[in-house]
Parts: C-alpha cells; sequence; structure tokens
C-alpha cells in the first residue's frame, strides 16, 4: 500500500532557497537527466509510454504516445513546448511548482528534448506571475552556466536551447494550439486540427506540447523506472499527481498523491471543510468539470471514475463550495469569466457565452423568467460540441450540471425574485461594516 | 485567329494528373470526388447545399462560424463505421473513403446544430436588412428567411456599435451586422497579402478593423493624462489610411452587410439591378467583371468568376472606376470646327453625324494628297475596332502610318511584337505562372501595371513556392509580398543584367540564383511595355529566353495593346502578325481585303508620325482615345497636333485632341458596346453592351467615314468583323527578325544628379479614374524614393522634400528613402505631384537633377 | 527587414536615442526565437516598459521592427488583457473576482478598494499611483483570496489588509509580497522584466509557504514517502556529477506496492 500522499514533485519544495540549482541537485536533481543521456531516445519514450502518465494538463492524453505521434527525422527542427499558462479557474499547481522547483521542470524538459529530438524548447508561461517569470529565467540560465543547456547540453554536439516566454493575459492560449498562435506572436485564437501539433505545430513543425507537471514528472520516472510509477495511481490512470484544494476546507493546499485517491481522503486531511458548515458542491478539476456534490465524496480521483460519474479528472483542481455558497453566484461568475476570455473566433462560444452571462445575471438578479432555464440549457446543447475548441464545452459544464443539481435554487432566484444568500456568510474574514452598495442584491 | 478563344487554361494548370478518388455518402447519396476534396464541396457537387459564412473556396478553410454542421459516420480501422460524437464542419472536413455525412436535410443533429448557430448569430445582428446595402442578396438573410425561427428567444441587451467606421475612403465598416467569419482578413492575408484590417479585440467585443485609437480606445497622443507619450507619431502613416488595390474584393465576399464601399453604399437595391457580365477595360489582364445597373445607369461593378484568369478577384480600379464612362465632359454629338480662309481655327460646334462624317471624310481625303494622313488609335481598342483602324489606315487612308502605342515605343519593341507576340495565340497564361518554378519580371510592376497578375503570381509564390525575380530600381512592397528576389539596376542597365543571366553568371549571388532559376523547365520571363525606352533590352530578352528556354510574356498595361499587335496597328504589322515588308504577307491581307495591293512602305511610329506632323511631312491624323500626356514629351504632341493640316478623333471624351481637332466624332464607351478584349495572355475576353446606348462603337464610326471616303470597310457589324477576322489564317511565313540593338551607353551622372526611375502607380491621375474620388482617396502618397547613399550626397533625410528637375521644370516630393540603386531617384510617372512627362518632359532612364527642395518645411 | 538595424519607418516618433536603445532590445528579443514574429508579445512588454501602455509609437514601433501592419499589431495588442490602452497607474491592484475568490472575499475586497480609491475596473487614481483591475484567476485559489500587485501575489487578503496595501502603495512604502520579490517593482520595471529582461530578483522571496506546502508538511509529520525504485534499474545510470545525494523517500518495497495495486 502506498502512502496516502507521495510527495515527489513537492519533495524539495520545503528545502532553503528551493528554486536554486544547488539546491536541486543536492537533492539528486539532474541525475536522471545523466541517466537519461546514456539511453537510446526510444528507450526513454519507452520508458514514458510504459509508465502511462498521462497529460497533467486535464485531458489526460497519455504522455509517450502524444512523443510517438512525432513523425520521423527529417533533419528539419522539431520543438518541444511547455504549457505552463496555468489559467483555468480553480487550477494552481503549476505556479506553485514552478516558483518552488523551476528546475523540476527545466531538467524534465531537458530529458524529454533529447527524447523526442528536439533542440529548441519554449516554456510559455502566463505573463499574471512575475516571480515565476523570474525564476525560470533564472533557472534557465543557471542551466546554461552549468552546461545543462546551451552548446553540446545534449551530448555528441547537440544543443539545447530553452526560451522562457511569458504570455499576456488570455486563458484561452491554455490551449495547446491557441498558446502555438501565441507563441508565434499571434492572438491565441485556436487552430484547425489537422494538422496537429505533432505534425505541424510551432512554426508548422512537428511539435510536443505539454503541461508543466507532465513535463516535471519525467526526470522522476526516467529515474526510477516505469515500474515505480505505475506502483502508484491506478491502472489506467498511473502515478501521483498534485492535487490542490481552495475554498472552504480547513487547510487548503498542494496535496501529492497517487491517482485515485477520495475528495473525502484529502478533506481529511485538509481539516475538513469551514466549521459549522457543510460542503455543498465542488469541482474535480477545474471550473470546466462538470460540478460533484457531497454525493461524490468517494469518487476515486482518477480519470476513470471521474468520468463514469459524470464529471472530468481535469487538472485536480477541487474547488470547495460550503453551505453558504449560491450557486447561481458562483456559476454566473464562471460564465462571465468565459464570456470574457472566449476568442471570439468561433460562433457559439463567442456568441452562446455572450447570451448566457446576461441570462445567469438576470436570473441572479431577480430579473429572471421562467423560461430562462430552458434557454440557458439549449443554449449550452448549442454550444457542446460545436465549438472550435473546448473552452465553449467548459463554458456549459457548470450551467448545465447546476442546473441539474440545483434546478430549485435557479427557480427560487426567478421566483422568488433575487438571491435568497448572505454574500457575507461565505466569506472568509468578518466584515468590519456592511458590503458597500453593489456588491448585494438589490430590492 | 478564332483559333485563339478561349479553350481552357492551357499549360500546366490543365495537366491532368491522376487524382486518386475517394467514394463516399452525403445524404445516402454515393458521390467519388478527388481525395482532399471537402465535404462542403462535395455536397456542392451533388447539388447539396450547406449554408456556410466563413467559407469561401478560394480562402484557406477556418471553421470559424460553425454554420455548416453535419453529422459524420466514418469508418474505424476496423473498418466498421462508427458515429463521430460531434457534429463537424463540413467546409473543414476531408471526405474520406466509406465516410457517411449527413446534413441538415436527412440528420436532426446537424438541422439543430445549424439553426442553433443561426439563432446565436442573429442575437447580435441588427434588424436592419431595410436600410443595409446586403439586404436582397445577403447569405444571412437568406439563411434566416429559409430556416430561422420567427421570433427570437433573445431577451436581452443587443451589441452595438457606433456606425460605420471608414477602414479607407472607399470601405465602410458596420461591426454590428459583422458575423466575424474573416473572410475579408483572410482575403487581405492570404490572397492581396497586405493585411490592412485584421481582428481586434477578443470574445464578444471582437471586430474586424484596422489601428484606430478611437475605436479601439487607445490612448490619444498628446491627451495622455499620466506619462507623457515620448513622441506624437504621425499622424498620416500608423494605422490611417493604409492603401490596399484589392480591398473591393471584402465588400464582395462578405456575408453580411458589414462591409460597404463608399461609392455604391444606399445607392440601390439588389433587386433593381441589372446584371451583365463584361470584361474589364484597365489593364490587360481583361479580368471578367460583372456590371450591375438601375435604369441604364451603372451602379457598381463586382468581380466575375473566371477561374482562368482573375478568379473571383479584381482591382479597385477596376470596380470602382467606370463613372468616366459618363463623366460630365461625355461627348454626345458629333463636333465641326470650321476654318476661316486663312487657315484660322474656328470654335467646334454640334453638327449631324452626316455632316460631320463628310467634313472629316473631305478633310482626311485632302490631307492624304498633302503628305498623308497619320492613325494613333491609343491603346485600349477593341479587337473588332482595333481591326478597323488598322484597315481602315491601309485601306482608306493607302498607309502603314498607324500606331496604337500612346507611351515610350521604339522601333526595337516594334520588331520584338512583331517577332516574338504577334500570332502566337495564347501562350503563357496565368495559370503557368502559378505553376513556373521561377518568374523573372523586366520593366513590369506587376501590381501596379497589372492587378490581377500580380495575384496569380502571389498565389504561385505563397502556395506553390514560385520563385519570383524582378529587375528594377528597388524592391516594392508588391515584390516584398511575393517573396520575390531583387536584381537591382538603375534604368537603362536592364540589358547587362539580361545578358549576364543568359551567360549564366554567378556573381553577385542573386545572379546565380537568377540564372538557375530561369533555367527549370517552365521558367517564364514576364516583360512589360516599360522596356521600349531602354535601347536594347528587348533585345537582350529574346537572347535570354533563347539561351535559357524559358517563356516568354509581353504584359504591357493597357487592354487594346495585345489587339494593336493581333490586328496590325502598328508600322510594321498587318493583321494576324503579318510582316508589311513581306510581299506575301500583304498579298494574303491584300486579299482577304478584297482589293488593291497595300502600301508596301514601312510605316512611321508614333513620335515619327508626330514629328511628320509638326514639319508638315503629313497632312493630317486621325486619332482614337489618344492623350498628349502619355507621351513622354507633351508638349512636342501638343505642338504637332496644332500644327496637323487637319485632326480627326475619336473620343469618349472631350480632351486634349478633341480640343485641337478639326472633327470629332463620338464613340461608345466600353459599357455601351459589344466588343471583345485580347488580354496578355493572348486570350479573347467577349462581353456584350451592359447599357442600350445609341453611341457607336469606332468600327461602325470608321465603316461610315470610310463610307464617305467612297471606301467599303466592311466593319459596320460587329459579325461582319469578326466573320472577317474568323477568314484570317495564322501567318505561316518569315516572322520579322528578333531585334539586335546594341544597348546604349548610360549618360554620366554628375554630381546633383541621377537616373530617373520611374512606372505608373495602380491608382493615380488617369482620367480612366476620373469622378471616384473614394477610390482616389486609397491611391499611394507619392514620394521619391532615393538610397541613404543618395541621400546624404543631396543632403535629405526620410520625409524632407526633395526636389527632381529638368531644364523643363521640376516637381517636389516627400523623400522616401529606400534600399535602392544609389544615384537613381524614383518617382510616381502621374501621380497628383509628380506629372513625371507633363513637368519633366522625359521619360525614365534620363538623368535628372536632385536637390533638397528650397523652403523645406513649408511643403 | 532590411540590414540596416535602426532604419525607421516614418510612424514611430520616438526620439533616436529612445529608438535606438528600444530597437537593441527588440534585436535581443528578437534573437530568442527562430522567427522573428515569435517576439511580438515580448515585444508589447517592452514598450509597455517606456510608457506603462502600448502607445500609438509603441504600436508602430512593433510593427516597423517586425514588419506587420499597424492593424496587425494592434489585434494583437488588443487580445491580451495585460496590455494597457491607457497609461497605467505605478501599481496595478488586481483583485481577483473569479468565483472562488469573489466567493471567499473577493468582492468585497474589490468594492470597499473603489470606494476607497474612488475608481472603478481599469481607472487609474488621479495620482497616477494605482490602477484597480478586476483580474481572473491567478492560480492561487489555495491563497483566497488574493490580490496582485504588478502581478506578484498578496495572499490571503480582507478588505482590511488590501485597503493598507493599497494606501501603502499610494505613500510609496515598500510592500513585500506574500509569495514574490522582497518588494514590488513599479508597472515598468515589471513589464520589462515580462520582455524577458531579468531584473535580478529572482532569489527573493520564498520558494514556497503556506498552503503549497500543506501536503508536504502533512507527509513530513506522517512520514508518508513516495515507494522506492519498484525494481533495480537493468541499466547502469550513470553517476551525476560528483556524488549524488540519495533522493529523500520512503523505504516501502516495491513489491508490496506493486502488489497493492495490481
Amino acid at each position: 500500500m502506498t502512502s496516502p500522499l507521495t510527495p515527489v514533485l513537492s519533495d524539495t519544495w520545503d528545502a532553503d532557497q528551493s528554486w536554486t540549482l544547488e539546491t536541486y541537485r543536492a537533492h539528486g536533481g539532474y541525475g536522471a537527466l545523466a541517466k537519461a543521456l546514456d539511453l537510446e531516445p526510444a528507450g526513454i519514450i519507452q520508458t514514458v509510454k510504459d509508465s502511462g502518465l498521462r497529460g497533467r494538463g486535464g485531458a489526460g492524453f497519455p504522455t509517450g504516445m502524444k512523443w510517438g505521434f512525432l513523425p520521423p527525422d527529417d533533419g528539419g527542427p522539431r520543438y518541444l513546448v511547455v504549457n505552463a499558462d496555468e489559467s483555468e479557474p480553480g487550477t494552481c499547481k503549476d505556479i506553485p511548482l514552478m516558483m518552488a522547483a523551476p528546475h523540476s521542470l527545466i531538467e524534465g524538459v531537458a530529458i524529454t528534448s533529447y527524447a523526442i529530438g528536439c533542440t529548441h524548447a519554449f516554456i510559455y508561461v502566463r505573463g499574471e506571475v512575475v516571480h515565476v517569470y523570474r525564476r525560470l529565467l533564472n533557472a534557465v540560465q543557471e542551466a546554461y552556466d552549468a552546461g545543462l543547456l546551451g552548446k553540446n547540453a545534449l551530448g555528441e554536439g547537440v544543443d539545447l536551447d530553452v526560451t522562457v516566454h511569458a504570455g499576456a493575459g488570455a486563458y484561452i492560449c491554455g490551449e495547446e494550439t491557441a498558446l502555438l498562435d501565441s507563441l508565434e506572436g499571434r492572438r491565441g485564437q485556436p487552430r484547425l486540427k489537422p494538422p496537429f501539433p505533432a505534425v505541424a505545430g510551432l512554426y508548422a513543425r512537428p511539435t510536443v506540447v505539454n503541461n508543466v507537471e507532465s513535463i516535471a514528472s519525467v526526470p522522476a520516472i526516467v529515474e526510477r523506472g516505469a515500474d515505480w510509477f505505475t506502483s502508484m495511481g491506478t491502472e489506467k490512470s498511473a502515478g501521483f499527481g498534485l492535487f490542490s484544494l481552495s475554498g472552504h476546507v480547513v487547510r487548503p493546499g498542494q496535496y501529492e498523491a497517487p491517482l485515485g485517491i477520495t475528495l473525502r481522503e484529502l478533506l481529511d486531511m485538509a481539516g475538513g471543510v469551514r466549521p459549522g458548515h457543510e460542503l455543498k458542491f465542488w469541482t474535480p478539476g477545474g471550473s470546466s468539470t462538470p460540478l460533484f456534490t457531497a454525493e461524490h465524496l468517494d469518487v476515486p480521483l482518477d480519470y476513470e471514475s471521474v468520468g463514469a460519474a459524470g464529471s472530468m479528472l481535469g487538472t485536480r483542481a477541487l474547488q470547495i463550495f460550503d453551505d453558504s455558497v449560491c450557486v447561481v453566484r458562483a456559476v454566473a461568475r464562471w460564465t462571465e469569466f468565459y464570456a470574457h476570455e472566449s476568442c471570439g473566433k468561433c460562433t457559439p462560444c463567442r456568441e452562446g457565452t455572450f447570451w448566457l452571462e446576461q441570462v445567469l445575471a438576470r436570473i441572479e438578479n431577480g430579473t429572471g423568467v421562467p423560461e430562462d432555464l430552458d434557454v440557458l440549457l439549449d443554449v449550452c446543447e448549442n454550444i457542446l460540441g460545436r465549438a472550435f475548441c473546448a473552452l465553449g464545452d467548459g463554458a456549459t459544464s457548470p450551467i448545465t450540471s447546476s442546473v441539474q443539481l440545483f434546478r430549485e435554487e435557479y427557480e427560487a432566484h426567478i421566483t422568488g425574485g433575487g438571491c435568497p444568500f448572505d454574500r457575507a456568510a461565505a466569506e472568509l474574514f468578518e466584515r468590519k461594516r456592511p458590503a458597500v452598495a453593489g456588491s448585494e442584491v438589490e430590492g | 485567329m478564332t483559333d485563339t478563344t478561349n479553350k481552357g487554361t492551357g499549360g500546366g494548370g490543365e495537366e491532368a494528373a491522376v487524382v486518386p478518388q475517394v467514394t463516399f455518402q452525403i445524404d445516402g447519396i454515393e458521390t467519388s470526388v478527388p481525395k482532399g476534396t471537402l465535404v462542403i464541396r462535395a455536397a456542392e457537387e451533388i447539388g447539396i447545399a450547406i449554408p456556410r459564412f466563413c467559407d469561401h473556396p478560394l480562402l484557406e478553410p477556418v471553421g470559424a462560424c460553425r454554420q455548416c454542421l453535419v453529422e459524420v459516420s466514418a469508418p474505424d480501422r476496423s473498418g466498421a463505421v462508427r458515429p463521430m460524437p460531434k457534429p463537424q464542419p463540413s467546409c473543414t472536413l476531408v471526405a474520406t473513403d466509406g465516410m457517411q455525412v449527413s446534413t441538415q436535410r436527412t440528420s436532426p443533429v446537424a438541422e439543430k446544430a445549424q439553426r442553433g448557430m443561426l439563432e446565436l448569430l442573429l442575437i447580435n445582428h441588427p434588424l436592419d436588412c431595410p436600410v443595409c446595402d446586403k439586404g436582397g442578396e445577403c447569405p444571412l438573410q437568406n439563411q434566416s428567411m429559409a430556416n430561422g425561427a420567427a421570433t427570437s428567444r433573445y431577451l436581452d441587451v443587443k451589441r452595438t456599435f457606433p456606425k460605420p467606421i471608414a477602414v479607407s475612403t472607399q470601405i465602410l465598416l458596420d461591426r454590428e451586422r459583422c458575423v466575424l467569419c474573416q473572410r475579408c482578413t483572410r482575403f487581405s492575408d492570404e490572397i492581396a497579402g497586405n493585411p490592412f484590417i485584421d481582428l481586434q479585440k477578443r470574445g464578444a467585443r471582437q471586430q474586424i478593423g484596422r489601428f484606430d485609437e478611437d475605436v479601439l480606445d487607445f490612448e490619444r497622443p498628446g491627451t495622455s493624462s499620466g506619462d507623457q507619450p515620448v513622441g506624437a507619431a504621425h499622424t498620416d502613416v500608423s494605422g490611417a489610411p493604409f492603401a490596399s488595390y484589392y480591398s473591393g474584393n471584402t465588400v464582395q465576399i462578405c456575408p453580411v452587410g458589414a462591409l460597404t464601399s463608399a461609392a455604391y453604399r444606399f445607392r440601390s437595391r439588389p433587386f433593381d439591378l441589372v446584371s451583365t457580365p463584361a470584361v474589364a477595360e484597365h489593364d490587360s489582364c481583361g479580368s471578367a467583371i460583372r456590371v450591375d445597373h438601375r435604369r441604364d445607369t451603372v451602379m457598381r461593378r463586382l468581380a466575375g468568376d473566371d477561374p482562368v484568369v482573375n478568379e473571383e478577384w479584381i482591382t479597385d480600379k477596376d470596380r470602382f472606376a467606370f463613372t468616366w464612362q459618363t463623366a460630365p465632359d461625355r461627348l454626345t454629338t458629333p463636333l465641326v470646327r470650321d476654318r476661316g480662309e486663312d487657315g484660322s481655327r474656328g470654335e467646334l460646334r454640334p453638327a449631324s453625324w452626316s455632316e460631320a462624317l463628310e467634313a472629316a471624310a473631305e478633310g482626311l481625303a485632302r490631307a492624304r494628297q498633302a503628305g498623308g494622313v497619320g492613325v494613333l488609335p491609343g491603346g485600349r481598342l477593341t479587337i473588332e475596332d482595333s481591326f478597323a483602324y488598322a484597315k481602315f489606315a491601309r485601306v482608306a487612308l493607302g498607309t502603314n502610318d498607324v500606331d496604337h502605342r500612346a507611351r515610350s515605343h521604339s522601333a526595337e519593341e516594334a520588331d520584338f511584337l512583331a517577332h516574338a507576340v504577334a500570332g502566337r495565340g495564347i501562350d503563357v497564361t496565368f495559370s503557368d505562372l502559378e505553376a513556373a518554378p521561377s518568374v523573372l519580371l523586366v520593366g513590369l510592376e506587376a501590381e501596379e501595371e497589372g492587378g490581377v497578375t500580380f495575384l496569380r503570381l502571389r498565389k504561385g509564390a505563397t502556395k506553390n513556392d514560385v520563385r519570383v525575380f524582378s529587375i528594377a530600381s528597388h524592391r516594392s512592397s508588391g515584390l516584398d509580398r511575393m517573396n520575390g528576389t531583387l536584381l537591382a539596376a538603375a534604368p537603362g542597365t536592364e540589358p547587362e543584367w539580361l545578358d549576364q543571366i543568359a551567360a549564366g553568371g554567378t556573381d553577385p549571388a542573386e545572379l546565380a540564383d537568377v540564372s538557375e532559376a530561369l533555367r527549370g523547365a517552365g521558367s517564364v520571363v514576364l516583360v512589360g511595355e516599360r522596356l521600349a525606352a531602354v535601347p536594347g533590352a528587348y533585345s537582350a530578352v529574346l537572347r535570354l529566353v533563347e539561351r535559357t528556354g524559358a517563356r516568354l510574356a509581353w504584359i504591357p498595361r493597357r487592354i487594346g495593346e495585345r489587339a494593336g499587335v493581333e490586328t496590325g496597328t502598328l508600322p510594321n504589322l498587318l493583321p494576324g502578325g503579318r510582316p508589311v515588308v513581306d510581299p506575301a504577307a500583304r498579298a494574303e491581307v491584300a486579299a482577304l481585303w478584297g482589293g488593291d495591293e497595300l502600301p508596301a512602305d514601312a510605316g512611321r511610329s508614333t513620335g515619327e508620325i508626330l514629328d511628320a506632323l509638326w514639319v508638315g511631312q503629313l497632312g493630317g491624323v486621325l486619332a482614337g482615345g489618344f492623350e498628349p500626356e502619355d507621351l513622354p514629351d507633351p508638349a512636342h504632341a501638343r505642338r504637332a497636333l496644332e500644327q496637323a493640316g487637319f485632326v480627326v478623333a475619336l473620343d469618349v471624351r472631350s480632351s486634349e485632341v478633341t480640343e485641337r481637332a478639326d472633327v470629332v466624332l463620338p464613340v461608345a464607351p466600353p459599357a455601351e458596346k459589344d466588343g471583345s478584349y485580347w488580354n496578355w495572355e493572348g486570350r479573347v475576353r467577349t462581353f456584350g453592351a451592359s447599357l442600350p446606348s445609341d453611341a457607336m462603337p469606332d468600327h461602325r464610326v470608321l465603316d461610315a467615314l470610310a463610307d464617305e471616303l467612297d471606301v467599303e470597310l466592311g466593319t459596320a457589324s460587329l459579325l461582319d468583323v469578326r466573320e472577317e477576322l474568323g477568314r484570317l489564317t495564322p501567318w505561316a511565313g518569315e516572322r520579322v527578325a528578333a531585334p539586335t540593338v546594341a544597348p546604349s551607353e548610360p549618360e554620366p551622372v554628375e554630381p546633383g544628379t541621377a537616373v530617373l526611375a520611374s512606372w505608373r502607380l495602380q491608382l493615380d491621375v488617369a482620367r480612366l479614374q476620373d469622378g471616384e474620388r473614394f477610390l482616389a482617396g486609397t491611391a499611394k502618397r507619392p514620394v521619391a524614393r532615393i538610397s541613404p547613399v543618395t541621400a546624404v550626397a543631396v543632403g535629405v533625410a526620410d520625409g524632407e522634400q526633395v526636389t527632381v528637375s529638368t531644364d523643363r521644370g521640376s516637381l517636389t516630393l516627400p523623400v522616401a528613402v529606400t534600399a535602392m540603386v544609389d544615384h537613381v531617384v524614383w518617382v510616381p510617372l502621374r501621380s497628383p505631384g509628380s506629372q513625371v512627362h507633363e513637368t519633366l518632359g522625359v521619360a525614365p532612364g534620363a538623368v535628372v537633377r536632385v536637390a533638397a527642395a528650397a523652403g523645406e518645411g513649408e511643403a | 527587414m532590411t540590414t540596416e538595424a535602426y532604419s525607421r519607418g516614418p510612424a514611430c516618433s520616438y526620439d533616436d536615442e529612445t529608438y535606438r536603445r528600444l530597437a537593441d532590445d527588440a534585436a535581443q528579443i528578437v534573437a530568442r526565437y527562430p522567427e522573428p514574429r515569435s517576439a511580438l508579445l515580448p515585444m508589447l512588454h517592452l514598450v509597455q516598459a517606456e510608457e506603462s501602455y502600448v502607445s500609438r509609437d509603441g504600436i508602430a514601433f512593433c510593427a516597423e521592427r517586425l514588419g506587420l501592419t499597424p492593424a496587425q499589431v494592434s489585434a494583437v495588442a488588443t487580445f491580451y488583457t495585460q496590455y494597457k490602452r491607457h497609461p497605467n497607474g505605478r501599481y496595478t491592484v488586481g483583485v481577483c473576482t473569479n468565483t472562488l475568490c469573489a466567493v471567499m472575499g473577493g468582492d468585497t475586497i474589490f468594492d470597499e478598494l473603489s470606494e476607497h480609491l474612488d475608481v472603478g475596473h481599469d481607472q487609474t487614481t488621479e495620482d497616477g499611483k494605482i490602477t484597480l483591475e478586476r483580474v481572473e484567476c491567478n492560480a492561487a485559489c489555495d491563497f483566497a483570496p488574493v490580490v496582485m500587485v504588478n502581478w506578484e501575489f498578496f495572499d490571503n487578503q480582507n478588505p482590511e489588509t488590501a485597503k493598507r496595501l493599497a494606501d501603502s502603495l499610494r505613500l510609496g512604502e515598500d510592500v513585500t509580497p506574500t509569495r514574490g520579490a522582497s518588494t514590488v517593482a513599479t508597472f515598468q520595471e515589471v513589464s520589462r522584466v515580462l520582455a524577458g529582461f531579468p531584473d535580478g530578483r529572482a532569489d527573493e522571496g520564498v520558494g514556497a509557504s503556506g498552503a503549497t506546502l500543506a501536503g508536504l508538511r502533512l507527509a513530513r509529520e506522517n512520514d508518508w514517502r513516495a515507494p522506492e525504485e519498484a525494481a533495480p534499474s537493468d541499466v547502469d545510470a550513470a553517476p551525476g556529477e560528483g556524488d549524488v545525494p540519495p533522493r529523500t523517500g520512503g523505504a516501502q518495497s516495491s513489491a508490496e506496492s506493486k502488489e497493492s495495486d495490481k
């Protein structure tokens, strides 16, 4: 039986000056790279395939298989692009990882680059986290200075360059093809697929796009083997992952555990839901994953089980909302987010989120009409599976799942002419004075 | 000559490479299409219309509007046909073997998806169809009427924008009507290559536009409330008038009424218009257009759909410049000028046709006696009109003094045309340009002087990696957008480059490059008419194509030039490419015309005709569509016309020639007559009159005039002319020999002087653009281009004013310091403030003085 | 692009010294990428570092250096929320009002800050010190409610701490992010960092703290570890440079863990 928590990525986070090369090396860092450079690239890809590592950015696509989609070497460049644009509401694992241990990512980048034949890798980090960007730039420089990157870094005269690129504020750039367009200096709008990035990605060259946590997991897999990795987690959801608890929970934070752990177990570790309150709803993997309730406390948090229960494992962003929270308000706000972040390329997402946002705002402020719920659901139906990329689908998840779970609460807003909840009750602090006008429901 | 009529694309585009087929089903109907075909296209083929907005067959698929969703099942690896979980956009979906597609006709899922999409598109669309230009021909309106709901479930606030935005003087944008299909931006980027508009902002506020501070809510310079900007930017470049010669196409392909043209806005309703297919008169491409008129007035022109020539695109000039045909100075009746006993000229007065024809015939007969009559038919004629001029000169006036070249020209050019162009039929085609391994441009700025040629070349360059080389003074924007390579040459030195390429020279690097590239099978050399001003250039071109095996095409600016070459409005050529000096050739034509022997002496060129008029060697002239300003020395041309014993002018509008004419005979503009143009490919482009008209075409007027001279010209009816043209067999005899003119030694370039480089911009002050102020607003700002070295020598900096002068006059323009040949100054040939011929009295290649403008800062 | 590094078009009216300096920076940015256009996002951060927002000159500069039209540059500049179209305050104070932070108090923090500063979303105080913004989820949900100052984390805020923070900023006092550099740099300085020019402050601040370490602390307390290697590796791994200390980790046998999982 593995431990309830299995710190691997987070294992060095409490070290002094954890972000430096020196600290990282003192904990065995870059040992995996040295080992990898003695292996055949194909062998590394096979190891990652054997490990069953699945993309930690939300979609859960097998990482080794993604690498295997690259066409045979044609002599031209091929690229690794790390998706560090962590922006999904609730998701907060890659940012602390890069802040505390950027070298675990860079070592993963070096190994992956070697495995896939890449000599120029990119880390696309969202621009709204300047200190993380500093740490990454610094770590890359340290690695260059130590000969881990740059000239001959991959041995036998093969160089590796790493460029850390700051985005500029656009959730959609977490979508891998939008990220590539953004990295090429364009508006971050998703590209038509096919061709897939593996065939024609960055600069129309074969490209692997992986999440930070996926790449950072590679050194440990290379060093300790696929069997070690599969010794954790479940058969189809192998290994460990960062589970991020946030919201109305006593000790929110990062919990690195084998996949398949349940929210009940995690809540136990985190001290439970805020005292005096009950769990009302939660997201298993960020705002784009359909809501769960207390009924789902024992669903194993692996790809298959969460899927079977009607949601998605996503990024393991567990946002906990207790009974003080109005689900209509929560969903309306998420919908505003999707409308704000819709890139505008396709009709259903652009116009649909614009519409949904307004209907939800009306319901929340008490001017909804009975037909609104049906319209909401039907508009969601017209977006889901019709939009260009997954953003549109994600926008519908909180709405359809919450109407399914809390229809009466929506109806109460419509029939009652407003929100029956006290916002202050959900806040973590005592208000010193009554909230200013505008933050409360009028009338 | 009838053999030259359109038979297809010819050349590379036509080769029937075997494309594998795929077989699949749409709504249960089995169909086979070439591999790679999109489902939406395959559906069209079998008559199933799938609604769409963003899809356009000539643009890359984008899948943005999602209107064309269909339900799809496809075989998996084991061959079992499995439904795809989501409906698929048929505009991006490539058909594969065994696929089963269900459209809205058979699939409730597809039907609901499409209905849902339409509803979403309409929530923010204004209900302003009654005042929208697109109303009546609007895909969105049609969709809504056919498939939309009668009422909307949308209860909230529609997105609105202040309206409209002037993207340019010509293009207006009503953002609230836009469905963001990106056809316009994709056209600008993919086809024209000048992304003057792009998507701005994001999400529901996303919109089409250019960089405009007010629209996009950027701080305006100088109004900063916080830190002051480093400096205020120029107001006229950054985001302001950004010129594109193709912007009108965006209006035509907009599937809603978001983009409209200032010229046509609120002028008509589509269902009140009568449409006629026609051919554009503005360049030698002969683009297919559609002329829309209401109550005998042309309201607008659109691009026609002709895959072999202009595909579905035309230049803004072809689209918007048509009001010249109905300008206030349009001639409506014949005019006659009475002369005093002493020969002094009186005023022109209206006259009847019979009086005018009689006066013209008498005068011409006298003039013929008094040394002869020259014929100057301009360069814009239809084949039929051109043929009538050629025949009239020989049969009615007994002369070979005929030349349609109203521009710089040379005897070397006439020989070149007779040797290499006349009677070749369709040789190099537009399609060939897209498939050629390399194309060399000499004396030709494709975007300025042959708009659609540029688009096809650019398509070749961007899609098929056609390598484009250009011998020119500098790298133009057009060359840039074709990823082209400049072979930098001062005007006059073109023969050097040509001979070095012919010799396979390898130094400098771009010479090695072009030498090798041009020897690739199917490579093409495109030659412009400007080479006539460079002695030895046409000769060098012929040496080059002989040595490299490259194919050759001559691309003049005007639509009538090729017809003139083919029908013999040149002093050395009879119809069908027959050399005047060849007795057998003359005999063949004389036999065709059933008359006397034809004049045997080689005739005078345009310049020689004018010289002869001036000194009284010729007694008169017959001119049509001819303007002194087109010649390198307009003053000389005017003097010659004034000195001429007798002048007959056939023209659509009053002109400098009609002002000096003794008899003026009005003729029909293109919209009011039937005819055919001969484009540079050698393709015959036939069109009918768009408007009913009493105006007579030139061939009919000439027939009547001949009649007065007791000559039966036989060109009264179009059918007669065509019948006669049809009987003209191709010339099988000896061609005129290739010219072998030696290049002239370049004039020394003293300090304070430079060699003049110049060509005409597509939009300038030409008479065929008169009356279109919106179009004029999109013309390029005239500048003088000099190299950094020359700028230092002259003592001017970028943006300052420079004066270019000759003894005749001077012109002053802002300097654009450009990477180009040193000691060369480039200015536009005939733009506002830069009328080279008129002001300087010289042609490109001349040495001119260049100096910093006096009184800098005032301009 | 021409070979002359500082050939400039007429559209950008930066003075020569400024233009030259920025063109140097831009050249360094361009050199990081295989294709020049990739430099556009960092270059927009760069021109924002110059003037605190993307001005007409900034648009023209980027267009000129990269051979794009102004429309293409503004297309990008208006897509991303970090690019400002008006002069920005010395500090951007961004209150997360995405669902989780909003519910936990972000809405109230924003409202009170807005009243306190007398500015609304994307507005700047009269003294030019603070531009107030509602920001979307900034990946610090376990520290909710979160306020960002010039994109540095101020975790676990409440209306009072946020107002004190704003007051300090307006008074010119140094403020220290919860997780970040030891003081908050100005908006323009931070923009320059985002253009990829380090300011030497990467070693300031904590590596991880608070919620980030919640799980790790619990693991340490309970001696919970990831398993050791599942099986001895066939390949003799080349040792790293020098003596590599063993990874920290537990002592559970691989056989045990395998059995339990399969």
